[in-house]
């Protein structure tokens, strides 16, 4: 059953068209790739989708509800959460209040102004479930600006996590990652999937066919193939494209 | 990379060494003040900028929200201070409620303009409606009294039932302004460690990450416009007293300058008590230095100049460097 859609999506700026007439749909339960070459439009798509640019045309729905132009906070309140390429962390607070920011529940608490940050043990025990599930726990009462690079890219997807998602927007989590680490991200991304849904971006074709269920190729800001990855495996364009050999 | 970093996160209880260093100094000052030739209004006037500077950096270092009009709500503090006095009757409270709802009132207002403002934007409109409250007091002169403003404001005695204690009489005035100084400290401490207070500083951070976490981050710049506004309010009322009397200058652009100088002075970006330092300092070299020369401002304005260019962090930053590794404190 499809739980977020996109139909017929525009958006350009200035005289430059990004997207153009792009639609998908994302599954409940499944992970969903979109791959395509730099400059194909993916991290403009993945702004519309969760609301950073509102498209110019086209419908966005998710669970069934019309959420076309909501400003990110209020799409960000129906469960839809997102990581970003360009790390956007809270960087002089410590890792654990990075997550916690994000739990429901402490929102929950915002207008507080006598309260203690960590005087609800059962919130900062979530947000240490939430660091554990992605291997940074032991760094939870680190500055987040110290974490090393591959730790910050674990963090933006746990800020992520602790939003309690229904669906979860990832934006090339594998970039600036070694192949170890790599390989490290293609693990975690294996356990969430069996509780989440997932759209990831990303260029790393051999992490993506590893991982995605169906996958989506963008390509001049349009949508030009999709399929599992054993059907786009085949496919001659897909491979071309990913290849940047059609520029 | 200036941060606010000294400030904990799991504590955030008000029981710490500065918190007892500034309450004591608080308490203490009217025995010090006159042997190390100083002077009892001196100790006044410090309390009531510092109340002004404390709330102010709440939207300056706390927020990241640079404003440069805010002596508009310290002056609107004084005038309904005084016109409460003048027409309504004689009351500390009520005047003293007057200065803090009519500050509230007018940084809602204004804090509703701004709060999707951000940068350059904001600070130029926050000059802006800093002209205008100004440019009101001098020009409605039949409420204001024009530029000779408000005159002669009575300082009401503050009544507690079995007694009633004369505020003419600086000395009683300064524990009076040191006890509400004492009281809304603390509680500024608690809010910016509350939850309130850490959202706040995230979306200085990074707004745009606070909000895809799901927070409505204008109504965190409308609120603590206010709240900053309603504090300058309350040091507002508490000078029309010091002063016995409100004047257009007290909102001037001029003002506001100088609240801006001695928080950054101070180091309000890197402390909590970064404000306190500045507020202190400026004092100091105003009657040290002004005593010494007529162009003691030059000097205080040279001393920023250089400040800015080598320690922006500020007074308190000099602390950061002498108690280094002091991320978690």
């Amino acid at each position: 059953m499809t739980l977020f859609a996109a139909e017929a999506i525009h958006k350009r700026f200035g005289a430059r068209v990004v997207l153009e007439n792009i639609s998908l749909g994302f599954e409940r339960d499944r992970v969903h790739g979109i791959m395509g070459p730099n400059g194909a439009g993916k991290t403009t798509c993945f702004n519309v989708l969760t609301g950073r640019h509102a498209p110019d045309r086209g419908r966005i729905t998710f669970d069934g509800r019309d959420i076309t132009g909501l400003a990110p906070q209020r799409i960000a309140r129906l469960g839809i959460a997102r990581s970003f390429q360009i790390m956007n962390l809270f960087d002089d607070t410590l890792v654990i209040e990075n997550v916690l920011l994000a739990l429901p529940a402490f929102r929950g608490r915002r207008t507080s102004v006598l309260g203690k940050v960590f005087e609800d043990a059962g919130l900062t025990d979530a947000a240490l479930a939430v660091l554990d599930l992605v291997g940074l726990a032991d760094r939870a009462w680190e500055k987040a600006a110290a974490l090393p690079y591959g730790d910050r890219r674990a963090l933006e997807i746990a800020v992520a996590l602790a939003a309690e998602p229904r669906i979860l927007f990832l934006d090339e989590p594998t970039s600036g990652l070694g192949a170890e680490a790599t390989q490290g991200l293609a693990r975690l991304l294996d356990r969430l999937r069996q509780r989440y849904t997932i759209v990831i971006i990303e260029h790393d074709m051999r992490f993506l066919f590893g991982l995605a269920d169906r996958i989506s190729v963008i390509h001049w800001g349009q949508v030009i193939a999709e399929g599992t990855p054993a059907e786009l495996m085949a496919d001659k364009w897909v491979k071309r494209s990913a290849l940047g050999e059609v520029a | 990379m200036i941060t606010l970093s000294d400030l904990s996160a799991k504590g955030g209880s008000p029981v710490t060494w500065p918190m007892g260093l500034f309450l004591l100094g608080l308490a203490t000052a009217p025995f010090w003040l006159a042997p190390i030739g100083l002077y009892q209004y001196l100790g006044i006037e410090i309390a009531i900028w510092i109340l002004f500077a404390m709330g102010f950096n709440l939207l300056f270092g706390y927020m990241g929200l640079h404003s440069f009009g805010h002596g508009a709500y310290l002056g609107v503090g004084a005038y309904a201070f005084g016109l409460f006095q003048l027409h309504v009757g004689t009351s500390l409270w009520g005047g003293l409620l007057a200065a803090v709802l009519a500050a509230t009132v007018a940084g809602a207002v204004v804090g509703l303009f701004l709060s999707h403002r951000r940068g350059i934007y904001f600070a130029l409109l926050t000059i802006g409606f800093g002209q205008v409250f100004w440019f009101s007091a001098i020009k409605l002169h039949s409420v204001t009294g024009g530029e000779d403003g408000l005159l002669g404001i009575p300082r009401p005695p503050l009544e507690l039932g079995f007694a009633s204690v004369d505020l003419n009489d600086n000395a009683a005035f300064y524990w009076f302004v040191a006890a509400l100084v004492a009281l809304v400290v603390p509680l500024l401490w608690r809010l910016v460690n509350a939850p309130f207070g850490r959202v706040l500083q995230a979306i200085r951070q990074n707004e745009l990450r606070a909000r895809f976490i799901g927070y409505e981050v204008w109504r965190f710049k409308w609120a603590t416009f206010t709240i900053s506004a309603a504090t300058a309010g309350l040091a507002g009322g508490l000078f029309a007293m010091a002063q016995e009397s409100a004047y257009p200058d007290v909102m001037s652009l001029h003002q506001s300058g100088l609240i801006v100088m001695m928080v950054l002075v101070g180091g309000g970006l890197v402390s909590f008590w970064g404000p306190v330092l500045g507020v202190i300092l400026y004092f100091i070299a105003r009657d040290v230095l002004g005593g010494l020369t007529e162009t003691w401002l030059l000097w205080y304005g040279l001393m920023f100049v250089v400040m800015v260019m080598v320690r922006p962090e500020g007074l308190a930053g000099l602390f950061h460097v002498l108690r280094p590794g002091k991320g978690r404190a």
